[in-house]
């Protein structure tokens, strides 16, 4: 394991826990951002037969590095009207929330900021941080677009996150583990052992399976899309009707961070949807580093499918928010009580009468 | 219930045939163009900045008043006997010294209305369209060739000139009253010439 590693490297126990825990911040989530940002605006623009940025370095890929350093210079504007412990507090609220996921995150079998039991639990509990954070932001900004974009937000993450526990417990029944990491190790080897594929079953059980867990990542997959607050489901922040949700007060950093919050819990959301059903850093034909008889490459193979896997569920994300127009607020609750709840709920009970099998 | 899965197959199907068509377009060449690096081919009678070519303007002031703005000014000063101004290149004589062709294009409109009647094919639109300037003074495009000073040098050759004739003119009236005063004097009988004598002057 990482944090092994680094202790017989360094020698100390509160240095190799300041890498691991500051890792996943630096190797992974902020260039991600960076590269996630300039990704989103150059395939909208794609999309859209446009271009997108251009001109920053070769075509734009300094862009999102100009805009930070454009971010970092500006003014910090606070507001009279403010509440100002909550309005400064909630950006870093939302950001833990987001970041703090990441620590039960398996990157590789050798990357884990923490390697809990309860995993998925611990990063389902852990993300209600985020709601937290963007309720206050909006009650603090005292605006009433910014309240009602928390408020919004308040009530679809909520009421999303039922479908995505119900699935996630469908796959807790069916393998019996909480752990991502085992979870990911069940999966292993070849891809027909991934989860969307019906997992390391054979015979009539894993026929049955393979429908149902199909279903069961479209389900998980829209209501997390809905968690993290993007088209078709970015209600909260509709800049057509709520200006931008609850971050319309913020400026400079602060707007940054809950930005880089909102692409960290992409990321998150996306992992998540790899790590249950298709097999999390596992490869999905045997890892070279095996045949070669170099161990040391394994690790590095892992990290490479999974952020692989990862940016792809991100990649789909972008390109449903480009293809999918933003729900009404009754269609949203609609869609989340009449449609995702009871197809989990199906799902979960047959599930379980399969495993009983 | 059937109405239900039904709706639920529709928009997930519906949702997939979406999806394919934005993942097309993800591949389609962008219609963008680079503006300032890469220029838009323009309309082939696309109308844009004015230019007058002052080498071929015989000063005639029918562009000016053909301005439905009035963004045109144009002063002209007749030659004197003696100085060659060239032709055109359509082989027209040119017999005016133009001192002042000053275009507005804060003012002009772009409508075109001025390259029709010119004679000499001289003022007409070039493709032009990116001369933004920061006061409104500089929009103000002087066409003359002539330095100022040489202008000022035709007005006064031209005042010059006139002044001469006046004087000569003068003279010759003088001349004239003192002939007539003295024919006057030689044949008071003669009021046919004496009426066209006073006529001339």
């Amino acid at each position: 394991m990482m944090y092994d590693w680094l202790f017989s490297l360094t020698g100390n126990e509160i240095l190799a826990m300041f890498i691991v825990s500051l890792l996943p911040l630096f190797a992974f989530i902020l260039p991600f951002a960076l590269i996630a940002v300039l990704a989103e605006r150059k395939v909208s623009a794609h999309m859209q037969d446009r271009l997108g940025p251009m001109r920053v370095g070769y075509h734009g890929i300094l862009q999102t590095v100009a805009d930070i350093i454009k971010l970092l210079q500006k003014e910090d504007l606070v507001a009279t009207a403010t509440d100002k412990t909550l309005f400064n507090f909630a950006p870093l609220l939302v950001f833990m929330g987001s970041y703090a996921a990441f620590a039960a995150i398996p990157f590789s079998g050798f990357f884990i900021g923490s390697k809990i039991d309860l995993g998925i639990i611990f990063i389902v509990g852990v993300t209600g941080l985020v709601v937290a954070g963007i309720l206050m932001a909006g009650w603090a900004s005292n605006n009433k677009y910014s309240l009602l974009g928390a408020m919004r937000a308040a009530a679809q993450i909520i009421s999303y996150e039922i479908p995505t526990l119900l699935i996630i417990l469908t796959i807790v029944v069916l393998t019996g583990t909480l752990s991502l990491y085992d979870l990911s190790e069940i999966q292993t080897a070849y891809f027909w052992n991934w989860l969307i594929f019906g997992g390391p079953f054979f015979g009539l059980q894993k026929l049955l399976l393979i429908p149902l867990m199909i279903l069961s990542c479209l389900i998980i997959y829209t209501s997390t899309l809905a968690e993290v607050n993007r088209t078709p489901f970015d209600i909260p922040e509709a800049e057509s009707e709520l200006v931008s949700g609850y971050h319309t007060e913020y400026s400079g950093m602060k707007f940054a961070m809950f930005f880089l919050a909102e692409y960290a819990n992409m990321f998150a959301v996306s992992a998540i949807v790899a790590i249950l059903f298709f097999g999390g850093y596992q490869s999905p034909f045997g890892y070279l580093g095996n045949s070669l008889g170099w161990s040391w490459l394994v690790p590095v193979e892992q990290f490479f499918w999974f952020t692989a896997k990862g940016l792809f569920f991100v990649f789909v994300q972008m390109w449903l928010r480009w293809t999918l127009p933003r729900f009404r607020v009754d269609q949203l609750m609609a869609f989340c009580w009449k449609y995702l709840i009871p197809f989990s709920f199906v799902i979960l009970l047959i599930v379980g009468l399969i495993t009983l099998m | 219930m059937r109405d239900y899965i039904v709706k639920f197959w529709q928009g997930l199907f519906t949702i997939l045939i979406g999806m394919k068509v934005t993942f097309k377009h993800l591949f389609v060449p962008a219609v963008t163009i680079q503006y300032p690096s890469v220029k838009p081919q323009l309309p082939e009678r696309e109308r844009n900045r004015l230019y007058v070519n002052m080498d071929d303007c015989i000063g005639c002031d029918q562009c000016s008043r053909a301005c439905p703005v009035s963004c045109i000014e144009i002063e002209t000063v007749k030659s004197i006997p003696g100085e060659v101004l060239g032709t055109t290149s359509n082989g027209k004589k040119k017999a005016l010294w133009v001192t002042k062709f000053n275009i507005d294009f804060a003012k002009c409109c772009y409508c075109q209305l001025c390259v029709f009647p010119c004679p000499t094919e001289c003022i007409y639109m070039t493709d032009v369209y990116e001369f933004s300037e920061f006061s409104r003074e500089s929009l103000v495009y002087d066409f003359v060739t002539l330095l100022p000073e040489e202008r000022e040098q035709k007005k006064k050759n031209f005042e010059e000139l006139q002044a001469k004739k006046e004087a000569e003119k003068i003279a010759a009236a003088k001349k004239a009253a003192e002939e007539k005063a003295a024919a006057q004097a030689n044949k008071p009988e003669e009021p046919k010439s004496d009426n066209k004598e006073e006529n001339k002057q």
